[in-house]
């Protein structure tokens, strides 16, 4: 059997199957959108931030967080696979398990990037200004393309380690709390001092602040390069891990 | 057992040994599959029937002993292995949310047929498997039945020589367990071998050219299904008693005579040939006064009789 095909046809497979899963999509679409109002509307007016008016502040903020919920949805797939005897079926055709995994994540990755589309564009109707020009956008998106893909591998090893998918839902809580005591919503010097330490030196941080820097046309600093770090080295820990999981899994 | 030569057989293992923890799931399984046949292995919940299919599909590592599976090895040629089998387990391995006609063209895809001859294979597998109406809907609106018959089409879309089936029907209805084994007596004509894994005596007297007995990990009885009837009484006189006391006492008379003995439902069986004339001496031998013995009823020995005494303790 080519191996190569494996990849594109477990890809459309995974995008065939959120497709179907309209609840879910919805979830991971109109939560975001539904945060980002209840930000902008209900909290924004007792927020300062640097940025003048809050929506500028907090839209690569729910950007982030929509990354979250998305990738959260490949652990929920990725744990369907290992609980309901299909892993069995692909492997019994020596069909190799990393592509079924990458279906997984490509799906997620597409997913996630129609998602942040829609959050960009309820963002721009409600005054999102973004002043980035063409390379700005580009590194923008780049940089929020591998977030996402780090965490959609996250999201497969919690799924490759849960018992069901319910319990693989529940392990990426992670994800979606850590944007909360980063930059994301409100500046961490807002922040009590004990927790500066934490979530200055989060991956959130760089990520959103690199994102509002390229976005805003700031000076974003060193933070594209340490978001690029932490993408980079999570993937190098996550990648090997999943592997170790889906073997231990399989034993 | 008939000698053959290596090529003829399409399974043999030696000495297949698997623990989990503590429990000794399987020890020391010697089987051997001739070619084109339909192989049961029969046996209670727990015997080890589905660790034998995962090792055989090399899905799961044996800790001791070989197999070869249409003449590779499961452990040093599982890809090849894997080219030459189906395996289709007792939960169907399919997504829920795909079409039947899309799971299929995905698998087909996956053995690495090209787009079109894809999409055609998917359609005659439909067709043989009578779900050509129901390969546009969604697999999560199918009934039992159309789930296993389209699981097991999708362990075919690449022409296996083994085709492992783990328990085809179980949580069927009578009805579509019939379908099923049409199903499997048609993969036979086509030359494939068929493993099958069942819990019913029914099933493997239906289908299957050889029977092995599994309990507690190892092989109590292995032949054809008649020959494996044979090791047991082949008639029997069940007598329902009356009462209790006439049950006891029966019972202590009889002593060694008695085959089955039921103290709940007041039956006691002994050995007969069958005939009339056998069965009347019997009854009369027994319950002379014509008062004792309210019902009898002869019984044929039946896998049944041959898996419960073989599994007895």
């Amino acid at each position: 059997m080519s191996d190569l095909t494996a990849y594109p046809v477990l890809a459309g497979r995974s995008i065939r199957l959120t497709r179907r899963n309209l609840d879910a999509v919805l979830t991971a679409l109109v939560l975001p959108v539904m945060l980002m109002l209840v930000f902008v509307y209900f909290f924004g007016g007792a927020i300062e931030t640097s940025t003048g008016k809050y929506v500028t502040y907090v839209a690569p903020g729910v950007l982030i967080l929509c990354a979250g919920y998305g990738a959260s949805m490949t652990a929920t797939t990725v744990s369907n696979d290992m609980t309901n005897g299909i892993i069995d079926r692909f492997r019994s055709m020596d069909t190799s398990p990393t592509a079924v995994l990458t279906g997984h994540v490509a799906a997620s990755v597409a997913r996630n990037a129609v998602a942040t589309s829609a959050v960009l564009a309820v963002a721009f109707a409600i005054g999102f200004r973004p002043q980035a020009g063409p390379a700005g956008w580009l590194a923008a998106s780049g940089i929020l393309l591998l977030y996402i893909t780090t965490l959609s591998w996250l999201g497969a090893a919690a799924g490759l380690l849960a018992k069901t998918p319910e319990a693989a839902g529940g392990f990426t809580f992670a994800m979606l709390f850590l944007p909360y005591p980063s930059s994301a919503f409100v500046p961490i010097d807002t922040m009590p001092d004990w927790l500066h330490g934490f979530s200055d030196n989060q991956p959130v941080t760089p990520v959103i602040e690199s994102l509002r820097g390229l976005l805003l046309d700031q000076p974003a600093g060193n933070s594209p390069w340490l978001a690029l770090a932490w993408c980079l080295g999570l993937l190098a820990v996550t990648l090997p891990v999943c592997g170790a999981l889906f073997r231990r899994r399989i034993g | 057992m008939h000698r053959a030569p290596e090529a003829e057989w399409a399974i043999r293992t030696r000495g297949l040994s698997k623990a989990y923890g503590s429990v000794q799931v399987l020890a020391g399984l010697d089987l051997q599959v001739r070619r084109g046949s339909v192989f049961a292995l029969l046996g209670p919940n727990g015997a080890g029937k589905t660790t034998t299919v995962r090792i055989l599909a090399t899905l799961t590592r044996a800790d001791a002993g070989q197999a070869t599976v249409a003449g590779h090895d499961v452990l040093t040629a599982r890809s090849q292995v894997r080219r030459a089998i189906s395996l289709t387990g007792q939960y169907a391995a399919l997504d829920e949310e795909q079409t039947g006609l899309e799971n299929l063209r995905m698998m087909a895809r996956l053995r690495g047929l090209p787009r079109a001859a894809s999409r055609d294979r998917a359609q005659e597998l439909l067709e043989r498997f009578a779900l050509t109406d129901a390969g546009h809907r969604r697999v999560s609106t199918y009934s039992g039945g159309m789930r296993r018959r389209l699981d097991i089409a999708a362990g075919l879309v690449s022409d296996p020589e083994v085709v492992f089936l783990d328990e085809p029907t179980t949580g069927l209805d009578p009805r579509s367990r019939r379908t099923m084994w049409e199903t499997v007596g048609s993969l036979t004509q086509a030359g494939v071998t068929v493993f099958l894994t069942t819990q019913y005596l029914e099933e493997a007297d239906q289908l299957a050219d050889r029977v092995a007995v599994l309990d507690g990990g190892r092989v109590r009885a292995q032949g054809t299904p008649e020959e494996l009837k044979k090791t047991v009484t082949a008639q029997r006189l069940d007598l329902t008693m009356a009462g209790r006391a006439a049950y006891t006492q029966l019972a202590g008379r009889l002593g060694g005579r008695v085959l089955h003995q039921s103290p709940e439902e007041l039956v006691l069986g002994v050995a007969t040939d069958g005939s009339a004339a056998h069965v009347r001496a019997l009854l009369d031998e027994l319950d002379p006064t014509r008062e004792q013995v309210a019902r009898f009823a002869v019984h044929n020995a039946t896998l049944d009789d041959v898996f419960l005494e073989l599994t007895h303790e």
